[in-house]
């Protein structure tokens, strides 16, 4: 793929909850220690299971979320620390599509007002005639009726209200579109057609991408590189060939092997020994993934592995599997 | 055995009925998985709705058709009705648990009401075999968990715990609706190996809806396929993966992700699913089928037997073995 310099990088990330369980403290290690770069015109993939952390990183990155730690640096400017103007800015450079497309549209307000609220915010508009223009465009580049910018959510389909929800974040034409579970929510049929399209819009408006998603088969079909999640922590980066072909992690292994193949040869029998992930309140010292872990050993009971070269990739694993 | 013949489910005013589930057909032999395989709006879930008993009133209603229970016709019996004409073998989990589940009661007295409902035995006896079920469906420290709310266990744990109260009854016919959309991929990987194992031990019919063709693969026997209210093709699942003969399932199977595919184009199935009511004459899949014909526009398809046990709706299905 055509990928170039770093655009995005993200260091040391931290974010953890405080909560109250039963009069107890408790605090949930969302994201732990994240450290990751976006290059220009790639589609970085983050694949996990719910609460891996994924969605908070995409958060983060967007400063809808608060990290107590680390930096998330955008063409030299500290993310972080803008405020005002400067994190309005950072707000059109970066946009987010949500997995919702039902509950991120506003029902009251015009296909074309939500497209255009962005600009309308920031003043990125010369007049009217030139707001109705940019809406039209930002219809047309994702395959809607430019007439349908008159209309309301309800009246519209999922598919088309994903489409719109797309419009909306490539209006201010971004450097970096955040899409979390942007599919998920459609039928296969549908997803498809959305999963092109953004495609095409890299391509054509030459934008970065970050996809969060819990499906290997999506992230696999459109990213150039990927990370797995798991508890809150990396646990394996690198070229998405190799990942989703040769993992290396015993998680990621498990990963692939548990999602359904569409082939009835391949079908796999019996029951298997995979437990479920762990309670987020009481993370298990050492190796996150141990208590599930086929590999696991008196080592990865005491020690946290840290992600180090294996292979191709980045595994935090002491018993990484080569490839 | 279990069998729907000729099922139409309709809403809208009697005098103008639009059918939303239209003449559908098919039976499940005891210890076998149906896979009822569509997209959402074609009928699935009223089609399962309807078979229970459980269709919303006012609202949707069963125009013509039967449900067959071991031979016994119970399209018209409420509920309650079953029960008492002992036709209530029959049991459903559904995609969210925690929506099933009353949220303010521990979960062994929800199995217990469950297995009370079918069996008039003591409520220490009860209990015990609401932990035996928690033990069965592989819930660790089951006598513990008997005393948990819903919202102290995990999604998947909840689906076992459904599947537990399913069992309960004892049932001969067990409907699972989306039982693991809403789960993880290791943990759906795991529910599924437990339905079937299930079903298999208890010789269990059981008719299980998804959307997602890679859980077909791994589940069913065999295979139905809907769209737009109608079975388009009925197939035993290695011969529907083998050759899809619809054109519709066709395309389903190729616009799937597949990974190491590359970033190619994935193929999709240009437009949309036609609304109920608002179908033409014809195929309905006609407007979006890359093999259609002229013909196919006006005149209604019927079913052919392509093979041995495998059917399908289209006036021009493809049974020249092409890959999709």
């Amino acid at each position: 793929m055509v990928t170039g310099e770093t655009i995005l990088t993200v260091e040391g990330l931290r974010l953890h909850f405080d909560v109250r369980r039963g009069g107890r403290h408790l605090q949930v290690r969302a994201v732990d220690d994240v450290s990751l770069s976006l290059r220009e015109r790639e589609v970085l993939g983050i694949v996990g299971e719910s609460g891996s952390g994924k969605t908070t990183v995409g958060r983060s990155i967007m400063r809808l979320a608060q990290p107590q730690a680390g930096r998330v640096v955008f063409r030299g400017r500290d993310v972080l620390r803008q405020g005002g103007e400067g994190l309005n800015d950072l707000r059109l450079r970066i946009r987010m599509v949500f997995q919702d497309p039902y509950a991120s549209l506003n029902p009251r307000r015009s296909i074309g007002d939500s497209v255009a609220e962005a600009g309308d915010i920031n003043g990125v508009f010369t007049g009217r005639a030139d707001r109705q223009r940019r809406i039209a465009e930002s219809l047309t580049n994702v395959g809607l009726d430019p007439s349908l910018a008159g209309r309301y959510p309800h009246e519209l389909s999922g598919g088309q209200r994903q489409r719109v929800g797309i419009a909306r974040a490539i209006l201010p034409v971004p450097d970096v579109v955040i899409a979390d579970e942007p599919v998920s929510a459609l039928d296969v049929s549908i997803q498809a057609q959305v999963l092109n399209l953004l495609s095409d819009l890299r391509e054509r408006l030459g934008l970065s991408m970050i996809l969060i998603s819990h499906d290997i088969g999506v992230i696999g079909h459109m990213s150039d590189r990927v990370a797995v999640m798991y508890m809150g922590r990396i646990v394996e980066f690198g070229e998405a060939r190799e990942v989703i072909d040769r993992p290396s992690h015993p998680y990621t292994v498990a990963l692939m092997a548990a999602v359904p193949k569409p082939d009835p040869s391949l079908r796999i029998a019996g029951t298997i020994a995979a437990s479920e992930p762990p309670s987020q309140f009481d993370r298990p010292e050492g190796c996150a993934y141990a208590p599930r872990c086929p590999l696991a050993n008196d080592r990865c009971r005491v020690e946290a592995p840290v992600l180090r070269p294996v292979g191709t990739q980045v595994v935090a694993c002491h018993n990484a599997l080569p490839g | 055995m279990f069998a729907v013949d000729n099922l139409t489910v309709s809403v809208g005013p009697q005098a103008r009925p639009i059918d939303i589930v239209d003449r559908v057909s098919f039976s499940i032999l005891r210890g076998e998985v149906l896979g009822l395989v569509g997209e959402s709006g074609c009928g699935k879930s009223m089609t399962s709705l309807a078979a229970m008993g459980l269709l919303p009133k006012p609202g949707p209603r069963i125009r013509s058709g039967r449900v067959l229970l071991d031979g016994a016709d119970v399209t018209r019996l409420e509920p309650w009705q079953r029960v008492e004409a002992g036709h209530d073998a029959m049991a459903m989990i559904f995609q969210e648990p925690m929506t099933s589940l009353n949220p303010v009661r521990r979960v062994g007295d929800q199995i217990v009401e469950a297995v009370r409902v079918r069996e008039q035995i003591s409520a220490a006896a009860a209990k015990e075999r609401a932990r035996e079920l928690l033990e069965l469906v592989r819930i660790p420290d089951a006598a513990l968990q008997l005393s948990a709310y819903p919202h102290q266990l995990s999604g998947g744990m909840r689906q076992r715990v459904m599947i537990a109260i399913a069992l309960a009854t004892r049932p001969r016919v067990l409907i699972a609706d989306e039982p693991t959309t809403a789960l993880d991929v290791t943990v759906q990987f795991q529910i599924l190996g437990l339905l079937r194992e299930l079903c298999v031990r208890f010789d269990i019919a059981m008719l299980f809806i998804t959307h997602d063709m890679g859980v077909i693969a791994q589940l069913a026997d065999r295979v139905a396929v809907m769209y737009a209210g109608r079975i388009v093709e009925t197939a035993a699942v290695k011969d529907l993966f083998a050759a899809p003969n619809h054109p519709y399932s066709r395309s389903l199977m190729a616009c799937m992700p597949i990974r190491g595919a590359g970033t190619a184009r994935l193929r999709t199935i240009s437009g949309q699913a036609p609304q109920p009511g608002s179908m033409l004459a014809g195929c309905a899949f006609a407007a979006r089928c890359p093999e259609a014909r002229e013909s196919c526009r006006s005149v209604a398809p019927a079913h052919l037997e392509s093979a041995a046990g495998h059917e399908v709706l289209c006036s021009y299905p493809v049974t020249d073995g092409r890959p999709w």
